[in-house]
């Protein structure tokens, strides 16, 4: 074979090669990319997100709704945050526009006294019911007639059962 | 009987009574905190004129109607034929607020049922829309000549509303100067 | 036709209903045999009725008869058998009748389970129960008939909801009614107690594993749930302090302080107005629920479509049940006084206290549920309670609970030595202070929260070991299987149900502690990483169903060169709804679930996947499954059906003489 000849065939060769991967798209696969540009403020901004009410659906918040409004609210929310705004300033905002309603924490104010309060105040109240009725109860024990040994054995003999052994711990 | 027997019962009957007022309620609706206070302010382009801009500084003086509208919004065609007789009645100008629409579609909207606003302006991306609070198309805000909301109407303008609500706030407010 | 017969059997159970709720109970008042004899006769024809109306009306859903509303709203032709059968539960009107089903079946179970309790006091419980299913079917016949018919029938349902289309829905309603109804049997018994005088140990005894069966149910029916949120919802959450599944959840934790009451009842006769007021309640809040769901008065996700008329009609129900009956409590309380006296340190205390911290969670529930609507009522504005505030605020109380719950079984009863439990117990609590800050450094995240709950679930384990250790001392030098034999199945129930609460403890704080999310826009061939998985997005097919279109996305998952899974998530599109909806996939271990749910396609053809990584999750699981396991040890202990043979001999022989 002449030398033009063989220049020819490598080319060839090597253009069906060059073709042939071309084909066969990427070779190594990519790093997927986060849907978020930037996770930190992502992560603040689902945080804040998974403590608002969707007012549409009403039954989600809105990191997890996908009504149009929760999307706008969630982009509001970061863009706020981007701003350099702080949770509570992009609480505020919200809160002024929608109400309290917004909040899936309710904020503690006058009319939410009784929200915040009333577990701990029925936890006092019911523990301080507890504490009266075990040492009304305990008193009684104390204050009931105490059998003698003898008094005891007399006892289950009349009855004519075997003495009744200490109560063991039984469910 | 010993009176701490009866704290259940009292408890539950005080708790029916509130449920059976429940009833009455829509726990859906959420009220505005914009009532009484100042409207949000904004500036945006005309439905028909892109290059005219309108803002909230160009009504003051005058009481008016700001209707929250789409062309997607079905709702919204319930309640335009009370706008249309709203509108032609003359009795305070009445303005559109196109919500997350395209122009085209709002256009031919207006084109095919009517168009009962004094002006539409444009909020593409619905930042008005969050600024007034709006959660649900339609909805209605009242505001007097101090450029105060003075009402917010949620869902559809029905005729009751109209003429039980709408008219007898307008008709106070418009005697105040 | 089919739906006209049904509807007929209906009317007839309803008027079967009416002769249970009133002839046994002026049988009862005048000592009448032949009256009271009519209770059981009554609820098997009404059994035998309401389950005919309930097959006409699956009929009608199998053969897809368009012409019958209800079947014309939630079925379709194209839609599989077996989610044609749960349509018919999916909706208002047929959840109804699944309740009046329920109810029927418990209470035959009753008339064929308690042949032996005394003829006026079964003929009380049948009235009660009688009562309370008159009010269910009337509400059903007169406003929501499921057997409304269509005219003019359309050609095509519109499909059953397509969250609903899923194995969950098959059995999470069934279960969840079977608890809230059985807790009506509790019920019936308290008021038949309080209505004959007779608050014995004995009645005490009688309820106890009608109760425990219906709190079994209950907690299956929650758990069920729970999984079936987490697994159809796509968001990888379980439980969302919804108002209707507070209202589930209400009647679990005041079912739980009945089930440990009676306890106390039955062997020292104590606490015997609790246990009354408790079964009440249990009951109440049942039906409280029910109110929830269909009266429009609270925003739900599970609410059904709402009518001011059917609220009205539910709350009427309502207060006749629940004000008579706590009139009555009212009346015959004061003459339930008395019951042993017991020391301060004592079971008895222990289980007093448990009944007051569970009173006040399920108090403090009822409160945050309800405290929108209370502030709408009265003018003051709209607000929302939802998860932060249950969070904030449930915790705190029931971590006591878990406390006293592993101190309890070691006290003993009537009066006790504390440092004797002390020095049984200082082990464990010093153990598990030190896993609980340990194991929280170790994982990486030590926060308030984890460090709570990993010395709780700690001090459970240790406790039950320690339990069961000390149960085996006791019979020191025997064969392990005559000891085994030795425990009795209640003692393994209460073992067991405790132990699930540990182990649920343990997935709660892992999973809130540990899990990790990701985010990510993948092509075809694209890899992204998260908690050590390689998740490779191979690529997107078509893959319609039988009522739904479909992309179904195909992502490998390996943990370095191992490969772990294959998964599918799919985006659906349901044909009649025109409702889209994610089908996520998992690969679920008993460590960790991995999670994937495929989001929407973008404009360059790259999709939106969300990547979880659940740490334990399984365990919230696996601990409800033990609790409801050690609730079916506690209720098949054989001294409930050596009793039950001991008292039929003695009716046996009462009669004979």
């Amino acid at each position: 074979m002449r030398a033009e000849d063989l220049k020819h065939s490598v080319r060839s060769a090597l253009a069906a090669v060059l073709f042939l991967f071309a084909l066969s798209g990427p070779a190594s696969a990519a790093e997927a990319e986060p849907l978020a540009n930037d996770p930190a403020l992502e992560e603040r901004v689902m945080d804040l997100s998974h403590k608002l009410r969707c007012l549409v659906c009403q039954n989600q918040t809105i990191a997890e709704s996908n009504a149009p409004l929760a999307v706008d609210l969630r982009n509001q929310v970061r863009e706020q945050f981007a701003a350099g705004k702080s949770e509570e300033a992009v609480v505020d905002y919200l809160v002024a526009r929608y109400g309290d309603f917004v909040l899936y924490l309710p904020p503690f104010k006058g009319i939410t006294l009784l929200l915040w309060l009333g577990p701990a105040l029925l936890l006092v109240a019911g523990t301080g019911w507890l504490a009266w009725r075990l040492r009304s109860r305990a008193k009684e024990a104390q204050s009931a007639p105490h059998l003698t040994q003898d008094e005891r054995a007399r006892a289950s003999a009349l009855l004519g059962g075997t003495p009744n052994s200490s109560e063991e711990p039984r469910s | 009987m010993k009176a701490k027997f009866l704290v259940p019962l009292a408890l539950f009957l005080v708790l029916a009574g509130f449920l059976g007022y429940g009833l009455t309620l829509n726990p859906r609706e959420v009220p505005s905190p914009l009532v009484d206070k100042p409207a949000p302010e904004f500036r945006l382009a005309t439905l028909a004129a892109p290059e005219t801009e309108v803002g909230l500084a160009d009504m003051r003086g005058q009481v008016w109607l700001l209707n929250v509208w789409a062309s997607w919004c079905v709702s919204c065609r319930q309640e335009h034929p009370v706008l249309m007789r709203f509108a032609r009645d003359n009795v305070v100008p009445l303005v559109g607020l196109n919500y997350k629409d395209t122009r085209p579609e709002a256009l031919g909207w207006l084109r095919e049922h009517g168009d009962p606003y004094t002006l539409s302006v444009v909020d593409a991306d619905g930042r008005v829309g969050i600024d007034f609070g709006v959660y649900g198309v339609p909805e209605t805000f009242l505001i007097d000549r101090a450029g105060v909301v003075r009402y917010k109407h949620i869902g559809p303008v029905t005729p009751e509303a109209v003429r039980d609500v709408l008219l007898p706030k307008i008709a106070e407010l418009s005697r105040a100067s | 036709m089919i739906p006209e017969l049904g509807h007929f059997s209906l009317i007839l159970a309803l008027v079967l209903s009416l002769v249970q709720a009133v002839v046994p109970m002026i049988g009862a008042n005048r000592n009448r045999l032949a009256l009271m004899a009519v209770g059981r006769p009554a609820a098997q024809g009404q059994f035998l009725f309401i389950a005919f109306a309930f097959g006409c009306l699956t009929w009608a859903f199998i053969t897809s008869d368009f012409s019958l509303q209800l079947a014309a709203v939630n079925s379709h032709t194209d839609t599989p058998l077996i989610y044609k059968i749960t349509g018919v539960w999916g909706n208002h009107e047929g959840s109804l009748l699944l309740w009046a089903l329920s109810l029927s079946l418990w209470t035959v179970a009753v008339t064929v389970f308690s042949r032996n309790l005394p003829e006026p006091f079964m003929a009380r419980v049948l009235g009660v129960l009688g009562w309370i299913s008159a009010g269910f079917l009337s509400f059903t016949l007169v406003t929501s008939n499921p057997f409304d018919r269509l005219i003019p029938a359309v050609a095509e349902g519109r499909d059953l909801n397509p969250l609903l289309q899923d194995p969950g829905m098959i059995i999470h309603p069934p279960l969840l009614y079977m608890g809230y109804v059985g807790f009506s049997v509790a019920f019936a018994f308290a008021i038949a107690a309080l209505l004959s005088g007779r608050m014995d140990a004995a009645w005490a005894r009688w309820s106890r594993p009608w109760t425990t069966v219906a709190w079994v149910f209950l907690t299956a029916g929650i758990t069920v749930g729970s999984g079936w949120a987490y697994y159809e919802l796509g968001w990888g959450g379980w439980w969302f302090w919804d108002p209707v599944e507070n209202a589930s959840f209400m009647p679990w934790l005041l079912g739980t302080a009945l089930v440990h009451s009676l306890a106390v009842t039955e062997k020292r006769g104590a606490f015997r107005s609790w246990t009354i007021l408790l079964a009440i309640s249990a009951f109440s809040l049942s039906l409280l629920g029910t109110f929830l769901v269909r009266s429009g008065v609270i925003t739900s996700v599970h609410a059904f479509a709402t009518d001011p008329r059917r609220g009205l009609f539910i709350l009427a129900l309502l207060v006749l049940v629940i004000g008579i009956s706590l009139a009555l409590f009212a009346w015959r309380a004061p003459k339930l006084a008395g019951g042993g006296s017991f020391g301060l340190v004592s079971r008895d205390s222990t289980l007093l206290g448990n009944n007051v911290l569970l009173a006040v969670a399920t108090g403090s529930v009822l409160l945050g549920t309800l405290y929108p609507m209370f502030l709408d009522a009265l003018g003051l504005g709209k607000i929302s309670v939802g998860p932060p505030y249950f969070e904030a605020v449930f915790v705190p109380l029931m971590a006591p609970v878990v406390v006293l719950m592993v101190i309890g079984p070691f006290v003993r009863w009537k009066g006790d030595d504390v440092k004797r439990v002390a020095r049984l117990l200082a082990p464990a609590i010093i153990a598990s202070l030190v896993l609980g800050v340990g194991i929280a450094f170790a994982v990486g995240h030590v926060s308030v929260r984890t460090v709570l709950g990993l010395t709780l679930a700690a001090w459970v384990l240790l406790g039950s070991a320690k339990l069961l250790a000390t149960r085996f001392a006791e019979r020191r030098g025997a064969a392990v299987g005559t000891t085994l034999r030795g425990i009795p199945a209640a003692w393994w129930g209460m073992w067991l149900a405790h132990l699930g609460i540990g182990v649920f403890i343990i997935g709660v704080t892992m999973v809130n502690s540990l899990n990790e999310r990701l985010d990510v826009k993948m092509h075809a061939g694209d890899s992204a990483h998260l908690a050590g998985y390689t998740f490779k997005f191979v690529g997107v097919v078509d893959a319609p169903g039988a009522n739904y279109d479909a992309a179904r996305a195909t992502i490998e998952v390996t943990r370095g060169d191992v490969a772990v899974a294959t998964l599918n998530p799919e985006k659906r599109v349901y044909v009649a709804q025109q409702m889209p909806m994610t089908e996520a996939s998992l690969d679920i271990g008993p460590f960790r679930d991995i999670y994937v749910n495929l989001g929407d396609q973008l404009e360059d053809g790259a999709w939106v996947v969300g990547l979880f990584y659940k740490p334990f999750i399984s365990w919230v699981w696996l601990g409800c499954l033990l609790m409801a396991i050690g609730g079916v040890f506690a209720a098949s202990d054989r001294r409930y059906r050596r009793l039950a043979q001991r008292e039929a001999a003695a009716v046996a022989a009462r009669q004979t003489t």
